[in-house]
């Protein structure tokens, strides 16, 4: 094998730190970077030397690990706690089908490893609490949020603050997708724009869930763009800049963000000076469950089979959207929980009324709007038409 | 003033599905309040029960956030834009 000849731009330096150079290798692995202006040998060795951590390797860090691996990003950290699952297959493409079942840190880190076997992945299989989080970060240049709940935005968005590290933000939701950069020294931050998350529950995502698999791909493009321009220094970042996607209308908007004078935590005179809790900030301590889960009167699937068979008279409400009736039903009268106030004289209250959704969340709500109506029998479905299925009859597929 | 609200998908269900309603109104608040008496659902996840806007729900006239204008006594012009922007944060289901 012919060794490496080192290609350098350096000059003799009094600098002490060793300047990355180029093999004779990379010089080829990156030559279309190379033969732009806007990268050229400069851009790429500063893409070597950068250290780059992204949070989450899941739909938005599928496209932005792999774009960062091809670019010759020299260091990049991973962080994720996550098992690769079958419904992530539909958008989080660093993944194969065989590795359902591994720690999705593991399969990405081989995937970025086979891409570009010159740089370094640093895996951290772990959630990002408030107790590790400084730590984790703190030997990067740039941190990208690809993550998934309000807690963990709040969360880095206030670690990369306190230590002065630029945030690539890229959000999701169906079929719109949001981009900016917070934190950048100077610019706003994430609570500049939103001072407080929704209460969990107010903005319902049973129903109103799913995801266009390709939009996380175009978003966390999108944050890669952004990350490789602030690291060669080139082109106009989204600091200030609040990038809006609509992938229906295939329509691109933009709106200014300003940074917040009074903001808590990157104001001129900031309260929050060091992590705090974010669950209970976000109102999600302890499980996830809304008050009427709890307390409404259950029915389990053995127990609703059992009765069902025995030949009892039970009204079926299934309260899900029309075409998640599509995917499977137990046979149930359909309204949707949005129109169950409007709709609520198509239901007899002399019958005995057995509410469903997916999972029993929307179905406790139903069910509580329905007693507080005056219907005296009524019972929530617990588990929903997921439990149905793994405890009564395996045939109804579960989404 | 005939101005154009921007609805964003979150919020679409309580907006007879639509992405965006034209109204005519002469200020942002004038504009919030005739979006909610059209669509009475959407009050509660705009509005918390002191009348205030939610803060995580941000609005723009054009590309502007009206924290930084006039707030709610914003003036708008004919054809300006109305933007309901709420945080999202994909993914995890709750």
């Amino acid at each position: 094998m012919a060794s490496k000849t080192e290609i350098s731009t350096a000059t003799p330096a009094a600098n002490t730190r060793p300047t990355p150079t180029l093999s004779k290798e990379e010089v080829l692995r990156y030559s279309r970077h190379l033969i732009m202006p806007e990268v050229g040998m400069e851009g790429q060795l500063k893409l070597k030397a950068a250290k780059v951590l992204c949070i989450g390797t899941g739909g938005l860090g599928a496209p932005l690990g792999q774009y960062l691996a091809a670019a010759g990003v020299g260091r990049i950290g991973l962080v994720d706690f996550d098992k690769v699952d079958l419904t992530n297959l539909q958008r989080q493409i660093l993944f194969s089908t065989s590795d359902v079942g591994r720690p999705k840190i593991e399969a990405a880190a081989d995937r970025l490893r086979g891409l570009n076997p010159d740089i370094q992945i640093d895996t951290f299989e772990t959630m990002l609490t408030s107790a590790n989080a400084l730590d984790i970060l703190k030997d990067y240049d740039i941190v990208v949020d690809g993550t998934d709940n309000f807690p963990t935005r709040y969360l880095v968005n206030d670690a990369c603050v306190l230590l002065g590290k630029p945030n690539v933000y890229g959000s999701i939701f169906r079929f719109e997708g949001q981009a900016t950069i917070f934190g950048y020294p100077g610019g706003p931050c994430y609570r500049c724009l939103y001072p407080e998350p929704p209460p969990p529950g107010l903005v319902p995502s049973c129903a109103e869930g799913g995801v266009l698999g390709v939009l996380p791909g175009i978003v966390g493009a999108i944050q890669a763009a952004e990350t490789l321009k602030l690291i060669i220094g080139n082109g106009e970042p989204l600091i200030g800049r609040l990038l809006l996607f609509d992938a229906l209308a295939m329509k691109f908007r933009e709106l200014k963000l300003r940074k917040n004078p009074e903001c808590p935590v990157c104001g001129e005179h900031p309260t929050v000076t060091k992590l705090i809790d974010y669950a209970e900030f976000c109102g999600v301590r302890g499980e996830e469950s809304p008050a009427a889960e709890s307390t409404v009167p259950e029915i389990t699937p053995r127990e609703l089979k059992a009765r069902l068979d025995r030949g009892d008279d039970l009204y079926i409400l299934d309260v899900r959207e029309p075409h998640e009736y599509q995917i499977c039903n137990l046979g149930g009268h359909l309204i949707p929980l949005g129109d169950l106030p409007k709709r609520v004289s198509e239901l007899d209250s002399s019958r005995e009324i057995v509410a469903h959704c997916r999972t029993g969340k929307r179905s406790a709500e139903a069910t509580d709007f329905l007693r507080k109506a005056g219907f005296r029998k009524v019972l929530n479905l617990k588990g929903g038409i997921l439990a149905w299925s793994d405890e009564v009859d395996p045939t109804v597929p579960k989404y | 003033m005939a101005v154009k609200v921007i609805i964003p998908t979150p919020l679409r269900p309580y907006a007879g599905k639509q992405e965006s309603v034209e109204l005519k109104a002469g200020t942002v608040g004038e504009a919030l309040s005739a979006l909610t008496a059209k669509f009475g659902d959407l009050k509660k996840h705009l509005f918390a029960d002191d009348g205030r806007l939610r803060s995580f729900v941000n609005v723009y006239v054009n590309d502007e956030d009206i924290r930084y204008l006039q707030k709610d006594q914003t003036p708008l012009k004919e054809g300006d834009t109305v933007s309901i922007v709420p945080s999202i944060a994909g993914g995890r289901r709750r």
